[in-house]
């Protein structure tokens, strides 16, 4: 429309602008988990993950442990605290300056840096902003006197999150559960409701009509009705919670949208190739294997991956067909069952649980994008 | 066995399974049971073609008729039980259900849902894909705004938390709070009555992408002449918007809008992971979870209650599709 009269080139700023603040307002959450996941522990405690690229101020308790030395008769402890044996690894390679130190765990940064503070003991320490202190005694000096110091923590990125999600909290046996129930459940339906989606767009028999608004009504039945009755046919049946039984479960309640979306994308395609397949004298078989099928494809890759994300995504279903306890669990299961109780208020543990569960979904989210929206077209737009 | 193995060969088992079917029971049909040769081979060829569709469509009927189709009836029949299964009590679930405060509150705050989520994804979905249209970055805006399509509602709701938490250090509504000078941190899901609005915000989140995916095509389609006839009698791009364009496509509006509604009568996942249906939150669907497991009759008599809310919906969807058919 850029070229139609009436077109101003402010409103077409003003369109610029709000797009980008939508899109900024909708990536917000995410990209916040994402930080969030790649964060020490100490620093998401201490910090927004919107500063994340800036020093944290963090704050350390030690032991004024260097050597002491005696000098007339005080007693001195000269050293750095920041190679202070408690405090040492932190600070290995990074930059820091102190703000402020403390001598009670109570007030860590009872004084600025370079401020001369005294002990309960009549002894007096300063702490400079590079770390150096001296503490000063007229008594001999026994234990290494406590220090707590509030320091400027260059940012900090690990794996380790990553690390413990995947060994500690078992995410990894998760995953491949995850992985177990969705192939399968993403596969087996395709194939029953192709067959179906071609007898109901180019077979005739009496009843189609009938058959296609019942898979309609289908589309909409919740699966909260299906729970119950169906988690006690499974236990009579001696499948009870199982993969067999998700699998199953799944591959059900997939077929409704399955057999409509590839039906209302068989129904489209031209007749004239069909017909004059049978007036070569090919069989409904060969007609559906070696022509229907092929062309079909992008109706079928929507499907499939529709259903790939829905049985990935899936927490009702698992909870209800999986057993509760033990190894079967899958992802989402985990993570709400399981993390969000032992490790609620381990936000770094929480974040990285959801990235590595929307992980998969994403990648094949923005790989096969274009499949995606064309499925959603063709179920919707008719 | 290792789950994986299990899987493959389930994989195996499923697909040769299905192929193995439909093609000898095809065979079977067109060889064994009425062969094209002989005395009646023509009325043989018809009567195989007249059962092939059937031969087709048995094992997705059949899927559908065991796992949803019966559990509609025998969800009926179970929510007439008590917790048991034994004993008969008629409707004694769901006058339990009624006269219980929290089934009331559940009850309401998914009226509220359905209401105001799928008001809120079409909205956002037709406002975004209308300002997209023509940007030249739009394809990567719309993109972005359809991503949590992908991302499980549990994750969503973990990513929310981020939003919401009581920690300003950690959730950014706090966080802007303490900046603007507040005290101290409240936790947003707490505030009775509106942290129902703070978790159907997250279900909007993710379906907004839908609504926009199919709007946006949607506006493509309407007919250029319409759009520059308006122009040249002087509507201002608003005009444009909602005098023409918003009821040229008052079909596709009404189809997403339905869609919405149906999603957001199961979505239990959200309040679940949330607050667990605590502070007022409670929903139909995690309201059933409460009872899945410990008691089948009133688990049973409330799905079978979304099912009676969902219904005028689904014979809406099978009128509008036997109209398509004709």
């Amino acid at each position: 429309m850029d070229n139609i009269a009436g077109q101003k080139s402010s409103l077409s700023l003003v369109t610029n602008i709000a797009v980008l603040l939508i899109v900024i307002a909708w990536l917000i959450p995410t990209v916040g988990l994402f930080v969030s996941s790649f964060r020490d522990r100490d620093q998401i405690a201490a910090s927004g993950w919107w500063v994340a690229p800036f020093s944290v101020e963090l704050t350390y308790r030690t032991r004024a442990d260097a050597v002491p030395t005696e000098q007339g008769n005080l007693f001195v402890i000269e050293g750095n605290i920041f190679e202070s044996e408690e405090v040492r690894d932190s600070f290995e390679g990074g930059e820091s300056s102190i703000a402020a130190f403390g001598l009670r765990g109570r007030e860590p940064g009872a004084f600025e840096a370079g401020v001369e503070a005294e002990n309960r003991d009549g002894g007096t320490i300063v702490v400079n902003a590079d770390g150096t202190y001296v503490y000063t005694s007229p008594e001999p000096i026994d234990d290494a006197p406590r220090v707590y110091f509030v320091a400027d923590t260059p940012p900090e990125f690990t794996l380790d999150n990553y690390r413990t999600v995947l060994t500690a909290d078992n995410m990894d046996r998760a995953f491949i559960n995850t992985l177990t129930v969705t192939i399968p459940a993403t596969i087996i339906p395709i194939l029953i409701a192709a067959f179906a989606a071609y007898a109901l767009a180019w077979m005739d028999f009496p009843g189609r009509g009938l058959l296609i608004a019942t898979v309609v009504g289908l589309l909409v039945v919740p699966l909260q009705l299906a729970l119950v009755p169906l988690l006690n046919l499974h236990n009579q049946l001696g499948i009870g919670q199982s993969f067999v039984g998700i699998w199953l479960a799944h591959t059900g309640f997939g077929l409704p949208l399955a057999i409509y979306l590839l039906r209302n994308y068989m129904v489209g395609l031209p007749r004239d190739i069909i017909e004059s397949a049978k007036v070569d004298g090919a069989t409904d078989f060969q007609i559906f294997t070696k022509i229907i099928l092929p062309l079909s494809f992008p109706a079928l890759a929507s499907f499939a991956i529709f259903q790939f994300l829905w049985t990935w995504n899936d927490l009702l279903v698992a909870k209800v067909f999986l057993p509760s306890a033990g190894d079967a669990a899958v992802m989402t299961v985990k993570i709400a069952d399981d993390l969000l109780g032992s490790r609620g208020g381990d936000w770094g543990i929480l974040a990285t649980a959801a990235f590595v569960s929307i992980a998969v979904p994403l990648l094949v989210f923005f790989t096969m994008q274009r499949y995606l929206v064309r499925g959603l077209l063709a179920g919707s737009v008719k | 066995m290792s789950p994986i193995i299990q899987g493959i060969i389930t994989i195996i088992i499923g697909v040769g399974g299905c192929v193995g079917y439909f093609y000898f029971a095809n065979l079977f049909l067109d060889k064994v049971l009425f062969p094209a040769r002989g005395e009646n081979a023509g009325r043989n060829i018809n009567r195989a073609n007249m059962i092939r569709p059937w031969v087709f469509l048995f094992p997705a009927m059949f899927a559908l008729g065991l796992y949803l189709m019966y559990p509609v009836v025998g969800s009926f029949f179970r929510s007439l039980y008590d917790r048991s299964g034994d004993e008969f009590v008629g409707l004694g679930n769901y006058a339990r259900l009624f006269n219980n405060p929290d089934f009331r509150q559940a009850f309401f705050n998914n009226i509220l849902w359905a209401l105001f989520v799928p008001a809120g994804a079409t909205f956002l979905g037709l406002v975004i894909a209308q300002l997209t249209d023509r940007l030249r970055w739009g394809n990567i805006a719309k993109s972005l705004v359809f991503m949590p399509m992908a991302i499980s509602f549990v994750g969503a709701s973990l990513i929310w938390r981020f939003v919401y938490a009581q920690d300003g250090d950690i959730g950014i509504i706090n966080a802007i709070r303490f900046y603007f000078g507040a005290e101290e941190g409240i936790d947003p899901l707490q505030i009775p009555f509106w942290n129902n609005f703070l978790l159907m915000i997250i279900l909007i989140w993710i379906q907004t992408g839908f609504a926009m995916v199919i709007l946006s095509a949607a506006l493509r389609g309407i007919p250029e002449e319409t759009i520059e006839a308006a122009i040249i009698d002087g509507a201002n791009p608003f005009q444009v918007f909602f005098k023409i364009k918003v009821p040229q496509i008052m079909g596709t509006i009404v189809v997403v809008w339905t869609t919405i509604t149906i999603l957001v009568l199961k979505v239990f996942d959200i309040v679940y992971t949330m607050t667990g249906g605590n502070f007022g939150t409670e929903i139909l669907p995690s309201f059933m979870m409460d009872f899945m497991f410990r008691d089948d009759g009133q688990a049973t008599a409330v799905a079978f209650v979304i099912m009676l809310v969902v219904l005028p919906v689904m014979i809406w969807n099978i009128a509008q599709a036997r109209k398509e058919m004709r």
